[in-house]
């Protein structure tokens, strides 16, 4: 260590009415695994496009210094030919064709007018071998898992020769075990000379993998950490990133009763709609009182989100058994209509993919699945309807000019805080969170706990799934532990750590290959 | 201030278009396009895309689905009535309850296929545009040697869908639909600034005092027009009543009911819209439900129109009512689009026919220009979107 590979100096950048970069210095040596840490929109992605000439030389101020010569990106064929190369969050794949065909797409091996396909697989399989993966080249892309294409895009971004590597984000859609694989996957990689940054929201990995932490805020780098010298824990990171000390990260219920039992799931079993044979939630039982909240862990596929669409309304799975009481109740839901009728409301993992419409405004959203409440025989009664949207908005605290904005155009912490507005403004009794706090910032989250102390303060339940240990913990005051479909554990918050559930589930995978 | 004025601009970009257009073809014919007679081609000629553009804007809200059959379903549901009606001697009654309920049956069946069965809409109404096509033409040559079945004589089948109100000759002034239109504008005119003053009572945004003054006097001056040169022309054409009726129920359906709320919500995200308790599947039959009924009036008032059922009715029919709505700003893609935009796409389209049929283009050139339009409209939409993200 020791060379300046990388420095980035007083770039400034500016998109119409927003100053999203101003005087950024950022320097990286040779050999090292920089974090680039911040809140969503602090501008570490703008940063990192602007290196790697996604934002072309010329549209943005400063320089930037590559081996101590100053570069001029054009275009991001420019960088990755300095071997500057990224990784970016959504994983660009093309899942119907092999790992070999992805591997080298726009960097194709042979002559210019004809594929070598020998080529092109013996060498996806000698960058396979590199990032520790045993998959031919010759499997397509969407047969294997998320884990394992990420790290194809690791080998892919190797093909390229890389020196020095950007990953975005790279775990965010991994589970922990997969995820702890690539960060050691990255440390190995340190060792034979690489550089890297990783962009990443996780700040338990950062701490694990970082050797030094640049704290971007509001467009500006606010402080480098030296992690061999400095004393770096999570605490003292994410004072850098909000600017000021978060006491608590989980605020405190008070006074909140828990009450009888609100709603009880016995023997729920699930299959899976295409191969009907398969079991993916596996005689469930678990309750939820009145007043509290319920954490539900589990790895990613570990039959979460399947568990919570099929009680609402049977919206997943084939062949669904079992029984589920709703405030003393029996009930056989069978269209999501039923569920919210009974008082059930299931707020979605994917806020894009099936919780918001994104390109209609907040108001629209909000009222979605209550229409009823917003009208009267079928004809919409516009002034209540922009009153309710409006009346969220300040309860949530939701940042936006008017209700009339497209959601389109929210934060990811705003844009939770509609999904919220609309699943409550349905009146429901149990409301199941999945994933309430994915991708948004720790200023959001701290709202959104915020808001799930109102909720179970009022008297409701409160379901939350989440594959945040940290959140489990501080949030739930009961913990179900779910793993292949099973419940495999419940233990009362109090009593809960990390270790213990971890231990949990590696002993219930029972011989699983990776434990 | 400037910028405000270019939104206005923006917003209204195809009606000002239209306007042009108008005036481009007016200049060309030497005024022929401004007579009373033309003003009547208009609205007569292109009924039938006013209406089969409100149902097929139903189909593309719900995610840019179309409906490729409506064309050969007019030819094959107009064989059927002429052949009631003209060969059988049916009662005119009868034979338009009968023509109904196969539209309602045909609806059924298609809707079904494509919300339930999952068949894709294009390839669902594609067999539909093959078959209705065959089906009709066999009809028609079974009963006639002529491949065509007359309906002149049947008056009351013309009556209800075709001819004029209270008709006086061409040239004389029809007070009735200069009445008519008078009363038209002033509900024009009370509502808009009814609307606007239920707004500041209430404290919300409304539009400034001048720009309702704007668009009232614009409306006023627009429906006059139409009432004078219809006046002129003979009376209110039977078509414009079914015209503006079903504009007005389609207005307020898919802007004041949550029907109409979850057919754009649809459109935009289905799998949410889903979640939130709405029936989907039901959405998608209803809108294919609606299309086979709207294009069973529309067979009404073509039949009508030509006094007969042949084979070639509606060709091409479909193509008008998708190329109506996408000029009229409707998405591709579903989730977005008015009946607003879509009138004035229809009637763009309307006016270019008749210019050029006016100036004595031939219907060679008439398609290749009718297929530029549409193709710039589009792209126009999508740089406008562009446009609009990147502010």
């Amino acid at each position: 260590m020791g060379n300046t590979i990388l420095e980035m100096k007083n770039i400034t950048k500016t998109f119409p009415g927003v100053k999203a970069l101003d005087n950024v210095n950022f320097k990286v040596e040779e050999g090292e695994i920089h974090a680039l840490v911040g809140e969503n929109g602090a501008g570490k992605s703008t940063l990192m496009n602007v290196l790697s000439g996604i934002y072309p030389y010329g549209t943005y101020e400063g320089d930037i210094v590559y081996k101590g010569e100053v570069c001029q990106f054009h275009k991001i064929k420019d960088s990755e030919e300095k071997g500057i190369v990224i990784i970016h969050q959504e994983l660009a794949l093309v899942p119907q064709m092999t790992i070999g065909e992805n591997m080298f797409l726009g960097n194709e091996r042979g002559t210019k007018n004809a594929i070598n396909w020998n080529e092109t697989y013996s060498e996806a399989d000698k960058y396979l071998k590199m990032v520790g993966l045993s998959e031919s080249s010759h499997v397509l892309i969407k047969d294997i898992g998320t884990g394992k294409q990420q790290l194809v895009e690791i080998a892919k971004a190797l093909a390229k020769n890389a020196q020095l590597l950007i990953l975005d984000e790279p775990t965010s859609s991994l589970n922990e075990t997969d995820s702890r694989a690539l960060l050691d996957l990255m440390l190995e990689f340190k060792k034979k000379g690489m550089t890297m940054i990783i962009i990443t929201h996780k700040l338990n990995e950062v701490v694990y993998v970082a050797d030094k932490i640049t704290v971007v805020r509001d467009g500006s780098t606010v402080e480098t950490l030296d992690c061999a010298k400095d004393d770096v824990n999570e605490e003292r990171i994410i004072k850098g990133m909000v600017g000021r000390e978060i006491t608590d990260r989980f605020p405190k219920r008070h006074d909140v009763k828990i009450g009888e039992v609100n709603m009880e799931v016995k023997d729920w079993t699930v299959h899976h709609p295409l191969y009907t044979e398969r079991v993916v939630v596996d005689h469930v039982n678990f309750n939820v009182k009145k007043g509290e909240v319920v954490g539900i862990y589990g790895l990613m596929g570990a039959g979460r989100t399947e568990l919570a669409m099929s009680m609402f309304g049977k919206s997943y799975g084939t062949d669904i058994t079992g029984t589920m009481t709703i405030n003393g109740k029996e009930v056989n839901l069978k269209s999501p209509r039923e569920a919210i009728n009974e008082k059930l409301a299931y707020v979605t993992e994917d806020r894009k993919g099936n919780g918001l419409v994104l390109g209609k405004s907040i108001k629209v959203n909000t009222s979605l699945a209550n229409m009823d409440g917003v009208s009267e025989r079928g004809v919409i009664d516009t002034d209540r309807e922009y009153n309710i949207a409006v009346q969220y908005k300040d309860l949530l605290k939701t940042k936006t000019p008017t209700v009339e904005q497209s959601v389109g155009n929210l934060s990811g912490g705003n844009q939770q805080k509609v999904l919220l507005a609309k699943w409550m403004f349905t009146d429901p009794d149990v409301l199941i969170l999945d994933e309430p706090t994915r991708g948004i910032d720790v200023g959001a989250k701290y709202e959104i706990y915020c808001i799930i102390n109102d909720l179970v303060a009022a008297g409701k339940s409160v379901v939350m799934i989440s594959s945040e240990l940290p959140e489990t913990i501080g949030m739930s005051d009961r913990i179900y532990i779910m793993n292949e479909g099973k419940f495999i554990g419940e233990m009362p918050a109090s009593e809960a750590t990390q270790e213990n559930i971890m231990a949990a589930i590696i002993q219930s995978t029972g011989g699983g290959e990776k434990a | 201030m400037a910028s405000k004025y270019i939104d206005i601009l923006k917003k209204n970009a195809m009606l000002i278009v239209l306007v042009l257009v108008y005036l481009f073809f007016t200049i060309m014919t030497s005024g022929q396009m401004f007579q009373a007679m033309n003003f009547n081609a208009l609205i007569t000629q292109n009924a039938y895309v006013f209406i089969l553009a409100t149902g097929m804007l139903m189909c593309m809200l719900t995610g840019g689905n179309i409906d490729l059959s409506c064309g050969s379903f007019v030819c094959f549901l107009g064989s059927v009535g002429a052949v009631m009606m003209a060969v059988k001697g049916m009662g005119t009654g009868v034979s338009i309850a009968l023509m109904l309920l196969i539209g309602v049956i045909y609806g059924c069946v298609l809707g079904f296929l494509i919300a339930y069965v999952n068949v894709p809409p294009w390839i669902a109404t594609l067999a539909g545009f093959l078959a209705f096509r065959g089906l009709g033409t066999a009809i028609l040559s079974d009963n006639s040697t002529t491949g065509s079945v007359s309906l002149s004589n049947n008056e009351g089948y013309m009556a209800l869908f075709s001819g004029k109100l209270f008709s006086t000759p061409v040239g004389q002034m029809n007070m009735i639909c200069l009445i008519a239109g008078i009363v038209a504008a002033a509900i024009v005119v009370i509502l808009n600034f009814s609307t606007r003053a239920r707004k500041l009572k209430k404290g919300y945004e409304a539009d400034s005092l001048v720009s309702v003054i704007v668009k009232s006097v614009l409306a006023v001056a627009a429906i006059l027009l139409f009432a004078y040169k219809l006046a002129l022309s003979g009376g209110i054409p039977v078509v414009l009543v079914w015209v503006v009726v079903i504009i007005l129920i389609y207005s307020f359906i898919t802007s004041k009911t949550t029907m109409g709320r979850y057919f754009y919500t649809i459109g935009d995200n289905a799998e949410t819209t889903r979640l939130s308790g709405v029936d989907t599947k039901l959405i998608m039959f209803l809108a294919y439900l609606n299309m086979a009924v709207l294009t069973a009036i529309t067979t009404f008032i073509v039949t009508s129109r030509f006094q007969a059922a042949n084979s070639t009715a509606g060709t091409c029919y479909e193509m008008d009512a998708i190329a109506a709505c996408v000029v009229g700003g409707v998405s591709a893609y579903g989730g977005s689009g008015t009946i607003f935009g879509m009138v004035v796409g229809a009637t763009l389209i309307g006016v270019i026919n008749l210019g050029m049929s006016l100036m004595g283009v031939n219907a060679d050139w008439q398609k290749i220009v009718k297929g530029l339009v549409l193709l710039a409209a589009v792209v126009f939409d999508i740089l406008a979107a562009k446009k609009n993200a990147t502010k």
